[in-house]
């Protein structure tokens, strides 16, 4: 059987179709998860999708965090399996304390919506596995709250245990040391301002998110929860 | 049973913490030259919350309202939060 996603969504998200779409022509099956729902039981992986989960009242991901899916996805998450946050998933991520730091608003309040490359910078992660250090990607962000932010000592240890995920090989919000994207310490939970749901087809401009997405797949049918943590 | 308790207006002030870049603040403060005044500088954007809270007392309200605004009004890796309880009715 293939792998089974989970798409979790709020009031607000948008980009949950744009998700399971992706993902069903890389071979999963995907199904819409209700943010009133208290269980994520039968699922593979998890993808917390783009959009504006309770219409980014407070601050993007901030009311997202007390929707009653999020125990459940922080159980799942605990539990070893592969989570990611794609953009206003990556935020809500970020408010559940599932990821460090947060998403400020960009340098210059700018809404950037534009095709960027970025650089991955790590192979260990479940959104990376196998994906060679150095391989640039062109994948559209589309975003207000973006520019990644945290204390000097989160960034430290983000560097020092390799977990930046990707960078921006130019920086387009201001994000501190370039980040686009990060993972948890157990390297199973990814959170990414870009979108590679976006990049999925020729006819979108581009189809690099598909490595990305793939190498979730693949994370996904040999779960991080079966080895020690 | 409920314990008898008095209502309290609550103010929570957010505002980003110090280092954290505000661009907001920044182009509020760029528009300030078109009123005429050169003077001005310094200028943070942040958020204002008034609520009501029922509470045993006024420790008790601070200590709720401060949960609010530590756990919700304000995300503490790029914001920090003042409180200010009154009984209900007083002027914040």
């Amino acid at each position: 059987m293939g792998v089974r996603i989970g798409v979790v969504i709020f009031p607000g998200t948008n980009c949950e179709h744009d998700a399971i779409l992706a993902v069903e022509r890389l071979g999963a099956s995907a199904d819409l998860v209700w943010h009133g729902d208290t269980s994520v039981a039968g699922y593979d992986a998890l993808i917390l999708p783009g959009g504006f989960a309770h219409g980014d009242y407070l601050r993007p991901g901030a009311i997202a965090r007390f929707s009653p899916v999020m125990d459940a996805v922080g159980r799942f998450a605990a539990d070893g399996g592969p989570v990611v946050g794609i953009c206003n998933g990556f935020q809500v991520l970020c408010e559940a304390g599932l990821l460090p730091g947060a998403l400020q608003k960009n340098r210059g309040l700018r809404f950037v919506c534009a095709t960027v490359v970025i650089r991955v910078e790590t192979g260990d992660c479940v959104l990376t596995a196998g994906v060679p250090v150095g391989t640039e990607l062109r994948i559209p962000i589309n975003h207000f709250e973006g520019n990644y932010t945290c204390d000097a000592d989160t960034l430290a240890e983000l560097r020092a245990e390799d977990r930046v995920v990707v960078r921006y090989v130019d920086n387009p919000n201001g994000s501190v040391d370039d980040i686009a994207g990060v993972c948890n310490h157990a390297r199973n939970v990814v959170g990414l301002m870009p979108h590679p749901e976006r990049a999925s087809d020729p006819l979108l401009g581009s189809v690099d998110g598909t490595v990305l997405l793939s190498a979730l797949l693949t994370s996904a049918a040999s779960p991080v929860g079966a080895t020690p943590a | 049973m409920m314990a008898s308790s008095e209502r309290f207006s609550v103010l929570v002030e957010v505002r980003l913490r110090e280092g954290i870049a505000d661009p907001q603040g920044a182009t509020i403060e760029r528009a300030l030259p078109a009123l005429g005044l050169s003077g001005v500088s310094g200028m943070r954007a942040g958020k204002a919350f008034w609520f009501d809270i029922s509470a045993a007392d006024e420790t008790d309200a601070l200590a709720q309202a401060t949960v609010v605004a530590d756990r919700l009004l304000a995300n503490p890796v790029i914001e920090e939060s003042s409180v200010t309880v009154h009984a209900a009715g007083a002027v914040i």
